[in-house]
């Protein structure tokens, strides 16, 4: 067991964490962030993806422990109080949504990208997005979501 | 036929969950907990056929945090999907039929407790001989999965047989026959499924992530011993099906028990593992096409047979099987059929219902040999296509009555997408293109099991405020069905979608629909939705109608405004007029039913492949070849689909996207493996592999609009046809870029390699230069 201090969209958190716990786990069941999906707990799904200090992560192959200090953001992190996040209007615009619960993983790995870059290519989107899968969309509305929501960061 | 124009209906709209799923606010099944709330966990078989001699529990029961553990005794009573193959129990009785096969389960405090329990639990078996391969299968009497099965392990034979078959191979110029196979795939949905019960005050309430909550809500009656007003189920957001949720697995009965049985509620939450274990997707299927055709390419007579490995138990198989030879008298008009095909047993987890069900890999074979014999013939096989196609307003020779159709349109749309006359057979040597049809029903005519009710209901009720409600039992599972029901609801009513709101898939407040199968939801929840919205719009009319002294006839509804004579001046509106309604004699509400028409014909059978409607689609590859490799990398592929007419483009466009994603990847690269022995060779994601974002091209649509006089505002399936010509479409295209054929699915590099070694031997192919 493990006191842990953390940052989780913003907001100080603390509390005591066993050696084995995952980050999924922590933000799931301890602190009730059910927008994290856990799709196999094995990382080959990627619906676990937060951001670590604004890196994409599987949250389920992280051990809690070794978060000590840093910053995670969530999906309920992502849309502030005025309304959703520019890759989240783009994914509701164009259809990139059906069942939703690759969802999550995809805003915040594809947020990730075009904070490094706003205006990557059709196949720079695909490479970046390639640890997350869909099963409902063949990844085409997926595309042109990232690719509009770059248009909304200064290039 | 050109569609009215419309004020909701064709335009692109945004989900009306859309927003809740990308803030993180939807509440999957896993999403949700109660105060007292067990985890269960399930002990699964490791032997592929074993006599269970003794389950001893004592251990688990004594270790602390534990609070139940169930056995199969408990729960004797069978199941499954079909009323005809009842053949499951919740977890296993007597004996075990597959590895994975559950057979005891515990609810404990938490996950830890509850694996540490499994440990505990004693299962002595006593192992049987296993078969893994259906045609040793069919013929070995000696090793019985099922002991119901009257000649060895053949579940079903179906034979069928319409029209003059023998003359019209006799009559044909040209007779070829040929054997495919393709192999099992699975869902792969990304949630896993989850089962969450509550037994309280004699009611039993579960959450799960079911694509049928009505046949569920009967399966936990009959299961459970409990009547069907003291169960509730409800869907919760469904993280994708595909048919993979479609039929009641074994986690909701148990859950619910350990429930009951402890007075606590219990959740169930499937591993990635047992996802793939619990499987009931695509049958694998040895198929044999026999095709005769006239000089000119015309059809004359086609002889299907097959040969369907049903896993273990009965599943949807009974209706797989029928569905494979059925729906292969369309998209081309076959004037003389015949249909043999065995489902059988063998010691694997059960095949089922995959998107596209039934008639994907027969598709495969066909699309496959109809180019085989316009090769053999020298006719274009888009001409040959064409040639063939079925016409609107037709009967099949099955009895299959076709009402809109353009599948002409939709060979010709791809074939000009993709530059079809100018580059088929005229590519550099591993380059090329390749093309498929296809169709598929909207929604089965029949129920699967016989009751005289409509097989959606829809209930809409009005609040003072403007707003409606409409309550379905549809379950939405990611397809967009209650977005679906608001554009209809909105449309009908004349007023925006976002004034309404959408109840849905939860069986005390939502009126029965049969379930998400079948591509049925938007033709029939639709039609339902249509005439509950002309119910009500009629009785705000009406008393509009009574206030204005008007003729109610001259009234409509307009952008929330009611219109009319004599009420320029001062404008009613939509929430006007339900208090006007209202205030008549208590709430506003409207009711519709849907069912299906009386179809088909009246063989044994002829219940399987009728439909109200059917959606027709043609698909267009370019594929590039590795001539060192064997690699095959689909550079476009173009997917046309008769759709009828398209409510929301955007959702329409997703399905056909992902649909033509699911068939690139069967072709490419799933294959539901079970190894000698029983073990599944493919548990995880990282082993059993879905197309990624890199594995992909930007597919691209074209939806076609036939425009169906029975569908609402025109509307047929496109979630599941579209599937069905992405297998054939790429592999024609590799015949067009190298010269081989591939007679197995998925297709390999070392296959490819083989054939074009094979094919060099032979003759001396040009290289690099354009083929004559």
């Amino acid at each position: 067991m493990k006191l842990l201090r953390l940052t989780v969209n913003g907001d100080p958190v603390e509390l005591g964490v066993r050696d084995e716990e995952t980050l999924l786990q922590v933000l799931r069941e301890r602190l009730g962030l059910t927008g994290t999906k856990q799709g196999c707990d094995l990382g080959d799904c990627g619906s676990c993806t937060v951001l670590l200090d604004g890196e994409p992560v599987l949250s389920c192959l992280v051990l809690a422990a070794t978060v000590e200090g840093r910053s995670v953001e969530t999906i309920e992190g992502v849309a502030g109080a005025d309304g959703l996040h520019p890759v989240q209007e783009a994914f509701d615009e164009v259809g990139a949504v059906q069942c939703g619960f690759c969802t999550p993983g995809m805003v915040l790995a594809s947020k990730a990208l075009l904070e490094k870059d706003p205006r990557p290519s059709r196949s720079e989107i695909r490479r970046a997005l390639s640890g997350n899968l869909c099963r409902c969309t063949g990844y085409v509305k997926i595309v042109d979501a990232v690719e509009r929501a770059g248009k909304a960061y200064p290039a | 036929m050109k569609r009215e124009p419309r004020r909701w209906v064709g335009r692109p709209l945004r989900r009306l969950d859309g927003a809740t799923k990308l803030r993180g606010d939807a509440l999957f099944t896993d999403d949700l907990r109660l105060p007292g709330m067990l985890v269960g966990k399930m002990l699964r078989s490791p032997h592929a056929h074993a006599r269970i001699l003794s389950i001893d529990t004592a251990n688990a029961e004594a270790l602390a945090g534990v609070k139940a553990v169930a056995v199969g005794e408990e729960m004797p009573v069978r199941y499954g999907i079909l009323p005809r193959a009842e053949d499951e129990t919740a977890l296993a009785v007597g004996k075990v039929r597959y590895v994975g096969e559950p057979v005891a389960a515990v609810a404990a405090i938490d996950e830890a407790t509850a694996l540490a329990a499994l440990d505990l639990i004693d299962v002595r078996y006593d192992p049987l001989p296993a078969i893994f391969d259906p045609r040793e299968a069919m013929t070995r009497e000696d090793v019985k999965i099922h002991a119901e099965t009257k000649v060895a392990n053949i579940e079903r034979q179906a034979s069928l047989l319409f029209g003059d078959v023998e003359g019209g191979f006799a009559a044909a110029d040209h007779v070829r026959e040929d054997t495919f196979f393709k192999a099992a795939a699975t869902h792969a949905p990304i949630e896993t499924h989850a089962a969450l019960a509550q037994y309280s005050g004699g009611k039993l309430t579960l959450w799960s992530s079911t694509q049928v909550p009505h046949y569920l809500h009967r399966a936990l009656a009959k299961v459970l011993e409990l009547p069907m007003e003291r169960i509730r189920v409800i869907k919760p957001f469904l993280g994708g099906g595909f048919g993979g949720k479609g039929e009641p697995f074994s986690l909701e009965f148990v859950a619910s028990h350990l429930a009951r049985k402890t007075g606590r509620p219990v959740k169930i939450v499937h591993t990635r593992e047992e996802v793939f274990l619990s499987h009931r997707g695509r049958h694998p299927m040895h198929m044999t096409v026999k095709l005769g055709v006239k000089a000119d390419g015309t059809i004359t007579a086609l002889h299907f047979r097959n040969i369907l490995d049903g896993g273990c138990y009965g599943s949807y198989g009974l209706v797989t099987l029928y569905y494979s030879g059925q729906l292969l008298t369309c998209p081309y008009v076959i004037p003389a059929y015949r249909f043999d095909g065995f489902r059988v047993h063998t010691n694997k987890p059960p095949s089922g219902a995959q998107r596209g069900h039934g008639g994907v890999s027969p598709r495969y074979a066909i699309d496959v040999q109809l180019d085989r014999v316009a090769e053999d013939l020298g006719i274009d096989p888009l001409e040959i296509r064409l040639r063939n196609a079925v016409q609107p307003d037709s009967v099949t020779v099955n009895d299959l009555r076709i009402t809109s159709c353009a599948f002409s349109e939709c060979l010709e749309q791809v074939g000009s997408a993709i530059s079809w006359k100018e580059r088929r057979g005229k590519l550099p040597r591993g380059r090329g293109v390749g093309m498929a049809g296809g169709c598929y029903l909207s929604g089965a005519g029949k129920a699967i099991y016989f009751n005289p009710m409509p097989h959606s209901s829809v209930r809409i009720t009005a609040d003072r405020g403007g707003g409606v409600t409409v309550f379905s039992g549809a379950a939405d599972i990611g397809q967009g069905s209650d977005t679906m029901l608001a554009v209809v609801a909105a449309e009908t009513l004349g007023i925006a979608p976002s004034m309404v709101t959408v109840v849905s898939a939860d069986t005390d407040t939502t009126p029965v629909d049969l379930g998400t199968y079948s591509s049925r939801v938007t033709f029939m929840a639709g039609n339902a939705c249509l005439e509950a919205a002309t119910q009500l719009r009629d009785v705000l009319l009406a008393a509009v109608a009574e206030e204005l002294e008007v003729h109610v006839d001259t009234l409509e509804i307009r952008d929330g405004v009611i219109d009319g004579p004599g009420i320029d001046a001062d404008p009613l509106t939509f929430a006007d007029a339900i208090v006007l309604a209202e205030s008549r004699g208590g709430p506003v509400n409207g009711v519709g039913g849907y069912t299906p028409p009386e179809l088909g014909g009246s063989y044994r059978g002829a219940g399987v492949g009728p439909s109200a409607a059917y959606s027709f689609s043609a698909h267009a590859a370019e594929v590039e070849v590795d001539l060192e490799t064997g690699h095959v990398e689909v550079v476009r592929l173009i997917a046309s689909h008769d759709l009828g007419v398209a409510l929301n483009p955007l959702a329409a466009e997703g399905q056909v996207e992902g649909g033509a994603s699911m068939g690139l990847g069967e072709t490419l690269m799933e294959d539901y493996e079970v190894l000698e022995g029983g073990q599944l060779a493919c548990p995880s994601l990282l082993e059993y592999r879905i197309p990624t974002a890199v594995d992909l091209p930007d597919l691209e649509t074209i939806l076609v609009e036939s425009v169906d006089p029975e569908g609402p505002y025109g509307a047929k399936e496109c979630g599941e046809g579209s599937v069905h010509p992405t297998i054939p479409a790429v592999v024609n295209a590799v015949y067009d870029a190298v010269g081989v054929w591939l007679h197995e699915v998925p297709i390999s590099p070392e296959t490819i390699l083989a054939l074009m070694k094979k094919d060099q031997t032979r003759r001396v192919a040009p290289r690099g230069a354009t083929r004559p």
